[in-house]
């Protein structure tokens, strides 16, 4: 089949960009939405021109490299599926796609459709884990864990930070990435100690990112790659308040 | 020279409790004096750089991706190994360390094996500690499963995500030491080269990948872990951006490289579906459980499965192994998949397939509890083919996985070069000739959380490092050989891309150097490489300039070690005149056409020393003395 693609090309950071339309012809159903990008970069390096720069790893949805929006959607129409698990069979021939980098104050363009994610890091930073030093960990066993509440930990922890959450909001808020990491670490009993600390460091260094207010949209939910569920951001919003009331940092 | 891979005396079980009471100790306040330089951020880097800052020592942590967290160990589906008989099934460190000495077919060290072993158990502690989701019973104890051919349920594991957990966990204790300030973090940073200051590693030569920026980094010892090589194949379970250049680079600058031709072919990936494909997704091990493996009886039957009976079906694994069925090792599995396929029974539109089976699962336990335990995977088959796997057999093809080849290390995890460590995949050196299933993520995070910490103590103690300055001759010359690479590369403007130099590559090698070898074979590959590599630059073509994002560049850097390594490949299988595990030389079989070791021979670790490019490398052999374990013909009939 053939497609027409209109792509986001921008050298740099301080480049304006602008939308640039490509043809993509002779595309396979049985392509993945990457793999058709990899033979429009073929073509384009081998009439000398630079190719279209964009983020890829595993290709095979967990690692959270890839991701941007497709004609409006984030990752594109397929629900619950990285851009690089989409496959051209849903698209039909003479289709036309808009390809735009994730656009968020807290993520910089750095070329193309690849933009700057060391912003989730950094909330990562300042507290999403459980301090234990290697080697002082009690027997596994040692501490039990309701068989549900492992689960509904586990849906939490399939985040791959891929960012579609933030890109998807019209406000860029991280609440659903930040929900997520909060909720598993409450969930289980390993994060107690420091759950109401990490309440609250994580949605401070949130918005010192520059990442926007949640107004309850859902529009992160329905774009997660994981759908990971709405339901963390109100836990969040719960572990949130218990902090700020009780504790004693505050 | 001799290889010595200094492994304690004493016996087995005695060695690394010796080791650990003898091993010098660095004191806690000179600890802030040293410098490491950790390469890699999947579980053996993450792992070590938190453990290792936690203990004091200054680190830099160095990674492609964007974020730590992204390391191809995310990858990881089925689960980990761990000797903890939570299951009461029989399990012991003792078993664990058999099993893992028997699956790598007799080519592994016993010492370093049973010291994985004994501390696989503290492995799972410490990740329930840090609050990885594994899966757990009512009863709140965790949960284990059998897996990749165990008979025992030793495999611990979170949903088909177990990679992605335990990288998280150990990705969360790597920030929390970059919050205290002990490790400092350099993600899209590129390691071209090693820095070697009078035959000791001392730094590393670093591109920034967003502005081209060449680096100079030292320190008093240097980390390895950099992942494995299998990308060389071009088509591979391995996520894009693994690569050899971390590893062929140190080997160029002295270290050896052990057992190159040892690569494992995953037997349950999807089947190749068009030449614009660019990797080959793994369909975890786990599905052989419940799958029966079958094609049809007549070569060419190209009728569809539902339309063969029973009598026209050869279950050719249950027929041919029965005592493992189709739950025999990984090399066993892939080699005889390709075997049938060679003979014409092939399925699917290429022949270059085998059916995997749950019609009769799904008879016995219902869809349900088929969509329970493996909905994920089959959900993932569906969104790649198109096809849905409760109504039609899965089709699956072997597939390039994992590499237990890699630097060669001594206990001490320590390479030929003093202050070179390596861990996780990119040594060589637990696994042998054939990993079992789960056991990678285990070596992993055994290497960077317990046992470098140790390791690395006794090096620094004991070794006098003075400051290198940056304008050492040393440090001046390979900083400036990197520039002068990266120009070279982005000269090349010919008319070919460079993925298709790959391609071709990992095609030869796939035919030539694959599931199965011989001697012809193999001598065309060698004779072929050079000639791609020599097409290569004059050839390809590499577009942009230096100081920007550039993946076409950094692609071509990591192709072109491709190209130099290949050749290595190609010779440690050539050189290697028997099976043993995943290397299958066709010369050497049984009447029934299973693998034939030859322990007279080759009972030895094969280290090559480079020599220059097109050059024969040196080979030092490493012997293995079996004291606990006598090899013995693996047999899964
Ligand atoms: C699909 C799949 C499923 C698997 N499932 C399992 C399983 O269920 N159980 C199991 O035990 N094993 C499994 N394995 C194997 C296992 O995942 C890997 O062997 C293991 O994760 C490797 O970890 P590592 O830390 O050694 O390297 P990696 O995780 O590969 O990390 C390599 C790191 O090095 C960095 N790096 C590489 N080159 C450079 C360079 N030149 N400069 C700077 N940085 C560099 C990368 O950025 C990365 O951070 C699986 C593998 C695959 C492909
Ligand atoms: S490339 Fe890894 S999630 Fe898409």
């Amino acid at each position: 089949m053939n497609l027409t693609l209109k792509i986001w090309r921008q050298k740099s950071p301080k480049d304006k960009g602008r939308l640039v339309t490509y043809m993509a012809k002779g595309i396979s159903p049985d392509m993945s939405f990457l793999e058709m990008l990899d033979t429009i970069n073929r073509d384009l390096i081998l009439k000398g021109d630079d190719p279209v720069a964009f983020e890829h790893d595993c290709r095979e949805g967990i690692c959270g490299s890839c991701g941007f929006m497709v004609s409006g959607q984030a990752h594109g129409p397929l629900k619950g599926t990285t851009v690089c698990q989409l496959h051209m069979r849903h698209f039909t021939d003479g289709d036309t796609l808009v390809l735009e980098p994730w656009r968020a104050k807290a993520f910089p363009i750095i070329k193309d459709l690849v933009v700057d994610r060391s912003a989730l890091d950094r909330i990562i930073i300042a507290g999403g884990f459980v301090s234990v030093d290697t080697g002082s960990a009690p027997e596994a066993n040692a501490l039990l864990t309701p068989k549900d509440n492992a689960e509904i930990a586990m849906d939490a922890a399939a985040c791959i930070g891929c960012g579609a959450c933030v890109a998807s909001c019209k406000n860029a808020s991280a609440m659903l990435f930040v929900g997520a990491k909060v909720s598993q670490l409450a969930l289980l009993p390993q994060g107690q100690p420091e759950r109401e600390r990490r309440a609250l460091s994580l949605v401070t260094s949130m918005d010192d990112a520059g990442f926007g207010n949640c107004t309850n949209e859902s529009e992160c939910e329905a774009a997660c790659p994981k759908e990971i569920s709405v339901r963390n951001i109100a836990r969040l919003n719960r572990e949130f308040l218990r902090a700020s009331f009780s504790h004693p940092a505050k | 020279m001799a290889l010595d891979a200094k492994i304690p005396e004493g016996p087995l079980d005695k060695k690394w409790d010796r080791y650990r009471f003898e091993v010098k100790l660095v004191n806690p306040a000179n600890k802030r004096k040293f410098d490491i330089l950790v390469v890699g951020t999947g579980l053996a880097g993450a792992s070590a750089a938190a453990s290792l800052a936690e203990l004091g020592y200054k680190v830099k942590a160095f990674c492609l991706q964007d974020s730590p967290r992204r390391a191809h160990s995310i990858a990881a589906q089925g689960g980990i190994n761990a000797a903890k008989n939570y299951a009461n099934d029989g399990d012991s460190v003792h078993r664990l360390f058999y099993d893992t000495i028997k699956g790598g077919d007799f080519r592994a060290r016993e010492g370093n094996v049973h010291r994985l072993a004994e501390v696989s158990g503290n492995i799972i502690d410490q990740c329930v500690a840090q609050g990885v989701p594994f899966a757990r019973e009512y009863g709140g104890l965790l949960q284990t499963r059998s897996f990749g051919g165990a008979q025992l349920s030793r495999t611990f594991y979170a949903r088909g995500q177990t990679g992605q957990q335990l990288l998280l966990g150990a990705y969360g204790a790597l920030m929390r030491q970059v919050a205290n300030g002990q490790v400092e973090l350099y993600p899209r940073h590129e390691m071209l080269d090693l820095v070697v200051v009078e035959g000791v590693a001392r730094g590393i030569i670093t591109r920034n990948l967003l502005d081209g920026e060449v680096e100079v980094h030292t320190g008093h010892a240097v980390v390895l872990a950099t992942g494995g090589y299998t990308n060389v194949f071009y088509l591979s379970t391995n996520a894009a951006s693994c690569n050899v250049t971390a590893t062929w680079r140190a080997c160029r600058r002295g270290a050896f490289f052990a057992n190159p031709c040892y690569t494992q072919i995953h037997p349950t990936c999807i089947p190749v579906h068009g030449e614009h494909q660019s990797k080959l997704t793994l369909m975890s091990e786990s599905l052989r459980n419940d799958g029966r493996v079958w094609v049809p009886k007549t070569p060419g039957d190209k009728r569809p499965a539902e339309a063969l009976p029973e009598e026209d079906r050869d279950y050719f694994l249950e027929r041919k192994y029965p005592s493992f069925g189709n739950l025999v090792p990984r090399d066993v599995a892939s080699r005889n998949a390709k075997q049938v396929c060679d003979e014409g029974k092939g399925v699917g539109e290429t022949g270059r397939a085998v059916y995997l089976d749950f019609a009769d699962a799904i008879k016995r336990d219902g869809e349900d509890a088929i969509r329970e335990q493996y909905g994920n995977l089959f959900d993932m088959y569906e969104r790649i083919t198109g096809e849905n796997a409760y109504k039609m057999p899965m089709r699956i093809y072997p597939a390039p996985h994992y590499a237990m080849g890699g630097l060669w290390v001594d206990y001490n995890l320590m390479s030929n070069l003093p202050g070179l460590f390596v861990l996780g995949e990119a040594n060589f050196s637990d696994h042998g000739a054939n990993r079992l299933g789960a056991s990678a993520l285990m070596q992993g995070l055994a290497d960077g959380y317990f046992i470098l910490p140790y390791t690395i103590g006794g090096y620094l103690v004991g070794a006098s490092l003075p400051a290198v300055s940056p304008d050492h001759d040393a440090v001046k010359e390979a900083k400036a050989a990197a520039s002068e690479r990266v120009h070279q590369l982005l000269a090349l403007q010919g008319k070919r891309t460079v993925d298709e130099f790959h391609r071709e590559l990992g095609l030869l090698l796939w035919n030539r150097c694959g599931m199965s070898r011989n001697e012809a074979g193999l001598q065309e590959a060698k004779e072929k490489i050079p000639q791609i590599r020599e097409e290569f630059w004059q050839n390809a073509t590499v577009l942009g300039s230096d100081g920007e994002l550039n993946q076409v560049l950094e692609r071509a850097g990591r192709v072109a070690d491709f190209l130099e390594f290949g050749e290595l490949l190609v010779e440690d299988a050539l050189h290697r005149h028997e099976s043993c595990g995943s290397h299958f030389r066709e010369e050497s079989q049984t009447p029934e056409n299973e693998a034939l070791r030859d322990d007279e021979n080759f009972a030895y670790v094969a280290a090559w020393e480079y020599q220059g490019v097109g050059q024969s490398s040196r080979l030092h052999k490493e012997s293995l003395q079996f004291e606990d374990v006598k090899p013995a013909t693996r047999s899964y009939k």
